[in-house]
């Protein structure tokens, strides 16, 4: 896993310097290895192979590449590349609204529920808000009191309503009750669903419609795969969702699949997850998430020997 | 089907006859592996494999073909001791524990429920370790899968050591007389070092009561991840000795390729697949289906 591309593309990079300068033959050798590095990171294959594209138009494009140093200049553009595409204008959460609806979704086990608690709490606490947590999981064993441990533990009043098996019915009843006892932001969360599940992805579409959160939010697991940009635009053809949430970004995946989904839906991806704990929650860096990528943290000491 | 179709005559026509295969279909051939999550290595072993193959078999037909592409794939993939049955089957050894490892919602569980389902099907006697005590209402959720396949349950109370329910789950298995013992495990990212050690505690506190316990520890693969779960193959291994894989969540559009690669490197069978949250979503590893199911649509 870790034979990162800062080895491969040491080694590519040693064509180049042989040369002297970018030509349209050793660039794609180069960019070959990039590409299969960014495969490895689980960036999805279509979208590397559109990345390296554009990574060669720019290089042979520019006179700089009759510069001394070839070598350097494609791992800054391969990085400026990746950074750009993934970043934009970080933009935060929607918490106009009053209350300001917040709705979770995304595939079984991804971390909604853990996510919704963690937001909870930074509301709570950085925005001096007064959330309400909704439980609308009405299907995986134990996910209602799962959610209640949850809100225990940052302190948040839990919605939910055992037994109703209507997770449109229960949300509205929530709203209803937020507005009654004052909390001005309401976060839902949802059972996981496969996005080629027809059912669950009707249910989930009937509850957006239901009501209009001021926040769709999408969470991905980071150490998804290849399938990240199906599941991503599926779910985003149905909700039209205004973020994405990254979690499990403590392990040591290298996330491509942020780079899929970016590409894929263009929406900002707004917090990551770090941790099990309820105060696991970081804003997203797009140039950290670059470098990790890559594989570079040492891009610098690449860089310096190229 | 309207991919593997194509996929599979355009290969055929390629190859028909040769001594070498076209570039082009090698690269279809790399885009079909490389988007099930095979990974970048298993698919150039996969490649070179074919290429051997045909440059040794030349003159081949398409359904020839075929077949070599499925065995190829498929080659790689460790055999279990079960082979290809159809059922479930538990080796003469009881109470026969199994501890459940992985990291974060992969599905452990839910692999647990259903298998404890099949198992008391089986005719088995089961008994569930609650030995998740720390994620939030993990006892609970084992709890209403205990109940929903009618099998008893040992647990404690949230925070409590799971070595030591361990320990109470095997102990309590013998005394009953149980056939088969299903011990869960809080989800943990394999970085972890502190919690891989408490992994390798669970597991070594077990031996107390019987010497070679656990008898199979199951490593649950969520089948969305991609190359991360090499690493996890590689970490839980060292500290769990990992006897054989599960593959979950394949009831959506993920292909869980890249356990081919971590199979073949790690000699690990991979024993069963889940397709669906239901307690009979659970499926003995067929690895052809698996192989097939890449050139699907
Ligand atoms: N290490 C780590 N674990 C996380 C993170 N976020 C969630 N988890 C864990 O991932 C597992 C699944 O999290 P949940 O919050 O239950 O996921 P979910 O999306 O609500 O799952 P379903 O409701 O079953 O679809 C739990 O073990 C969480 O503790 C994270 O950022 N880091
Ligand atoms: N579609 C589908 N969902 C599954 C499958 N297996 C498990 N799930 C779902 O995935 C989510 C997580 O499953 P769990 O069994 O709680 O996973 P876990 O590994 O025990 O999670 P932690 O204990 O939090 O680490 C739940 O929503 C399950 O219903 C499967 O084969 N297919
Ligand atoms: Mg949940
Ligand atoms: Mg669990």
């Amino acid at each position: 896993m870790f034979d990162s591309l800062s080895d491969k593309l040491d080694n590519a990079l040693h064509v180049l310097k042989g040369h002297g300068q970018i030509t349209e033959v050793n660039v794609a050798e180069t960019l070959k290895e990039v590409r299969r590095a960014l495969v490895d990171a689980d960036v999805n294959y279509k979208i590397a192979k559109d990345f390296t594209n554009t990574v060669k138009e720019k290089a042979l494009g520019q006179d700089v590449l009759t510069a001394l140093k070839p070598g350097q200049m494609m791992v800054k553009l391969v990085k400026d590349e990746l950074t750009q595409l993934m970043g934009g204008e970080a933009e935060g959460i929607n918490l106009s609204g009053d209350p300001s609806i917040i709705l979770m979704s995304g595939l079984q086990g991804s971390g909604k529920t853990t996510f919704s608690g963690k937001l909870a709490n930074f509301l709570k606490t950085k925005k001096t808000k007064k959330p309400l947590l909704v439980a609308c999981d009405v299907y995986r064993p134990a996910a209602i009191n799962q959610l209640h441990v949850v809100g225990e533990q940052v302190g948040v009043e839990v919605f939910s309503d055992e037994g109703n098996q209507d997770p449109v019915a229960i949300s509205k009843a929530a709203i209803a009750h937020a507005k009654q006892n004052g909390h001005n932001v309401v976060i839902i969360d949802t059972a996981g669903r496969l996005a080629v599940d027809e059912a669950m992805m009707t249910e989930i579409s009937n509850i957006h419609e239901a009501i209009q959160p001021h926040e769709t939010l999408f969470v991905v697991d980071s150490m998804t795969g290849q399938d990240a940009v199906n599941t991503a635009k599926t779910f985003n053809e149905r909700l039209n969702f205004d973020g994405v949430i990254l979690t499990k970004l403590d392990g040591d995946t290298r996330g491509g699949a942020a780079i899929s989904i970016k590409s894929v839906v263009n929406k900002p991806i707004k917090f990551i997850g770090t941790g099990e704990k309820m105060d696991a929650l970081d804003v997203f860096y797009p140039d950290r998430m670059a470098d990790r990528i890559l594989g570079m943290g040492d891009v610098v000491s690449l860089v310096e020997r190229a | 089907e309207k991919t593997k179709t194509s996929f599979m005559s355009k290969m055929s026509k390629a190859v028909a006859g040769k001594t070498k295969v076209d570039e082009e279909v090698l690269d279809d051939l790399e885009n079909v592996l490389v988007s099930s999550d095979v990974g970048v290595a298993t698919t150039i072993k996969i490649i070179n494999r074919i290429e051997d193959r045909v440059a040794r078999d030349k003159y081949l037909g398409t359904e020839e073909l075929n077949k070599i592409l499925r065995e190829e794939i498929a080659g790689l993939l460790s055999e279990s001791e079960t082979g290809e049955a159809a059922n479930i089957q538990l080796p003469d050894v009881k109470p026969y524990v199994i501890m459940v490892v992985g990291v974060n919602g992969v599905g452990k569980t839910t692999t647990i429920g259903k298998l404890a389902h099949q198992f008391k099907s089986a005719g088995k006697k089961v008994v569930l370790g609650a030995a998740d005590t720390f994620r939030a209402a993990a006892i609970d959720q084992l709890q209403i899968w205990a109940d929903r396949t009618d099998v008893p349950i040992v647990r404690q109370k949230m925070g409590s050591d799971p070595a030591s329910v361990a320990f109470d789950t095997v102990q309590s298995a013998v005394k009953q007389n149980a056939d088969v013992v299903l011990i869960d495990t809080a989800g943990r990212l394999h970085n972890k070092v502190n919690l891989m050690n408490e992994l390798t505690k669970v597991k070594r506190v077990m031996q107390k009561v019987i010497p070679n316990a656990p008898h199979e520890v199951l490593l649950v693969l969520d089948g969305s991840t991609g190359q991360n779960a090499f690493e996890q193959a590689k970490q839980f291994t060292a500290a769990t000795e990992v006897t054989s894989l599960a593959v979950t969540k394949l009831d959506g559009t993920a292909k869980g390729g890249v356990v081919i690669g971590i199979s073949d490197q790690f000699k690990i069978p991979v024993k069963y697949i889940g397709v669906g949250e239901g307690v009979e979503d659970l499926q003995v590893f067929n690895k052809y289906e698996f192989v097939d199911s890449f050139f699907r649509q």
